[in-house]
């Protein structure tokens, strides 16, 4: 494994090194909607490594993203409990603990790919100097550099998901939480995308969560995949993926993998037994 | 070029059915000049005229229907005598040096313009500081929001006079700022909905993004509500810039005013002088004009700084 460092300047690092970066116990959380309560999350178990990558996948409805959302506290567990690197998820975030890239890059308009990068370091209050700094590596890592100066409607719709990826990396977070971010591209521009993020994973040894509802995709990035069942949401699953930490493209066609998205499949069919 | 053809074609279509209009408008007048001038007219008695219908009166005298495109004081002015009279009260008027005389047109639409834009500052500051405080307070949102909407339900006209009394009432001399009151009464209601869409365009996910970064609600405010708003505020203000003219106007017309555009036209109907009365409408209409592509230039500008596609 690549032992880079270059990107773990921040506060925290360091500190807090338990074993488990993410640790969810018996979490539950019940929306209380005019049709009654909906169960979106219910006993969920799961502990996440330092490095690993995690992705979640299942039907809409099974609680993944919501999960994500838990862990980057933008909704409220109403159980059980949830640590982000040793914390409660709130003083995760204040500690600037993660990264969150969503399904739309959701870059402003009105901001060059640089001064959206910016967005977040300004909101941190770095330096000018410091911020022009994380740019240029951030760019760098996406394989964005030339394109700095462009407003996002001057790029691709893979570039500006490449962009939004930088933005969430130009604070040094060790977590990168990803919301289906590349689930509105096409299937090509996808495994291009998908390769790069292994290459950025590997260089930088984030520790990802990932949330996708593509059987391939899952089995192709992940160490670790979590297959989730709706109504309630509930973790039917969680794989240990076998496969090498080197991923090239065609690794997809190897029985080892066919073996694993095999189990996917099951998985997932197990919990729409449910359904009907 | 191609832009121009049309544009043309209905500019043309308005002053033909203008043209078309004076002569059933003016044919009284027309007639009553016939008359003194020792004409023969069908009738021939003024009083009996009267009875006619204007159909009637063109088809009986067509001979004479030509005399009101050129009447002193006609009901309806031709576009030529309409702008030959704002000329004589305005380009002619400087030109002579005169161009701040009580009788030019550009005396009245300065005074007119400066309480329009006093009334639009107020307007917009009210309207923007109305819409912040909507979009953040979920209180002021249920309790401010209707009282715009029935504020704008009060025909102004009756209002006016009530704004004018009562400002002098508390000792404000002048009608500078009664008028500017008036028109920002008017003007500040399509920034206020303006503004509310506009802060609350940005979605879920864009202030979840923010809520990622811990960032405070003044920086929510300033990077992200803000920005998002702007093509919202210029329309509204281009809405709005044109309701605090008729503000204005609407301010100089039943109150006893002497200068403005809107005491030109009260005077003008009290003296019978409607070429007076279409010179000052139309000197209005300019004016908004301006006004307006002013602020569709900012707009551009601004767009374009923020680097929107053009």
């Amino acid at each position: 494994m690549l032992n880079s460092n270059h990107l773990d300047e921040g506060p925290q690092s360091g500190l807090n090194r338990e074993k488990h970066v993410i640790s969810a116990k018996s979490l539950d959380l019940t929306f209380q909607t005019n049709d009654g309560p909906v169960h979106a999350l219910s006993g969920v178990d799961l502990d996440i490594g330092k490095g690993e990558f995690v992705s979640f996948i299942g039907p809409s409805g099974c609680g993944k993203t919501t999960f994500l959302r838990c862990i980057a506290a933008l909704e409220a567990p109403t159980g059980g409990t949830l640590t982000v690197n040793g914390m409660t998820p709130d003083e995760a975030r204040r500690a600037r603990a993660y990264g969150y890239v969503f399904q739309a890059a959701g870059l402003y308009p009105w901001r060059t790919i640089e001064k959206n990068i910016a967005l977040p370091l300004e909101i941190m209050g770095y330096s000018k100097s410091e911020q022009d700094e994380r740019i240029a590596r951030v760019l760098d890592l996406v394989e964005l550099s030339n394109f700095g100066k462009k407003y996002p409607w001057q790029l691709s719709g893979g570039m500006q998901q490449r962009a939004s990826i930088a933005r969430a990396l130009a604070f040094d977070a060790d977590i990168l939480l990803m919301d289906e971010p590349f689930g509105a591209l096409d299937e090509i521009v996808r495994d291009h995308l998908n390769e790069q993020l292994l290459e950025l994973w590997a260089r930088t040894e984030k520790t990802i969560g990932f949330v996708t509802h593509s059987i391939p995709e899952a089995v192709y990035l992940s160490t670790k995949i979590v297959v989730m069942s709706p109504r309630p949401g509930r973790i039917t699953d969680v794989i240990d993926s076998p496969l090498p930490k080197e991923r090239p493209l065609d690794i997809r066609d190897t029985p080892e993998f066919l073996a694993i998205a095999h189990r996917v499949r099951e998985g997932l069919r197990a919990g729409h037994a449910y359904d009907d | 070029m191609r832009n121009l053809v049309p544009i043309l074609t209905v500019l043309a279509a308005i002053v033909a059915l203008w043209y078309a209009a004076v002569a059933p408008m003016n044919i009284r007048g027309a007639l009553d000049v016939a008359e003194r001038a020792g004409s023969d007219v069908v009738p021939a008695e003024s009083r009996a005229r009267f009875e006619q219908s204007i159909w009637r009166l063109m088809a009986d005298n067509s001979e004479h229907i030509a005399l009101g495109y050129s009447l002193d004081r006609p009901r309806l002015p031709t576009p030529v005598q309409v702008g030959a009279e704002l000329w004589k009260t305005t380009g002619e008027m400087a030109l002579r040096g005169r161009a701040l005389s009580k009788r030019s047109l550009i005396y009245h639409g300065w005074i007119t313009l400066q309480s329009t834009l006093w009334g639009f500052a107020l307007g917009t500051v009210l309207g923007m500081a109305g819409a912040i405080a909507i979009v953040y307070s979920r209180v002021v949102n249920m309790s401010l929001m209707p009282w715009a909407i029935i504020s704008q339900t009060v025909p102004i006209v009756a209002l006016a006079p009530m704004i004018i009394v009562l400002s002098s009432q508390v000792g404000i001399e002048g009608r500078t700022v009664p008028k500017a009151i008036i028109s920002a009464y008017l003007c500040y209601f399509p920034v206020l909905v303006g503004m509310v869409k506009g802060l609350r365009s940005p979605g879920a996910a864009q202030l979840d993004l923010l809520r990622t970064y811990s960032a405070s609600g003044l920086q929510a405010f300033l990077k992200l509500r803000l920005p998002a708003s702007m093509p919202y505020l210029f329309t509204s203000l281009k809405i709005g810039i044109a309701a605090a003219l008729v503000g204005t106007i609407v301010g100089e017309l039943p109150t006893g005013a002497i200068s403005g555009l809107g005491a030109r036209i009260l005077i003008g109907d009290q003296f019978g002088t409607p070429l007076a009365i279409w010179a000052a409408l139309f000197a209005a209409a300019i004016l908004a004009g301006i006004l307006v592509t002013l602020l569709d230039l900012m707009q551009r500008a601004t767009l374009r700084r923020m680097g929107v596609q053009a």
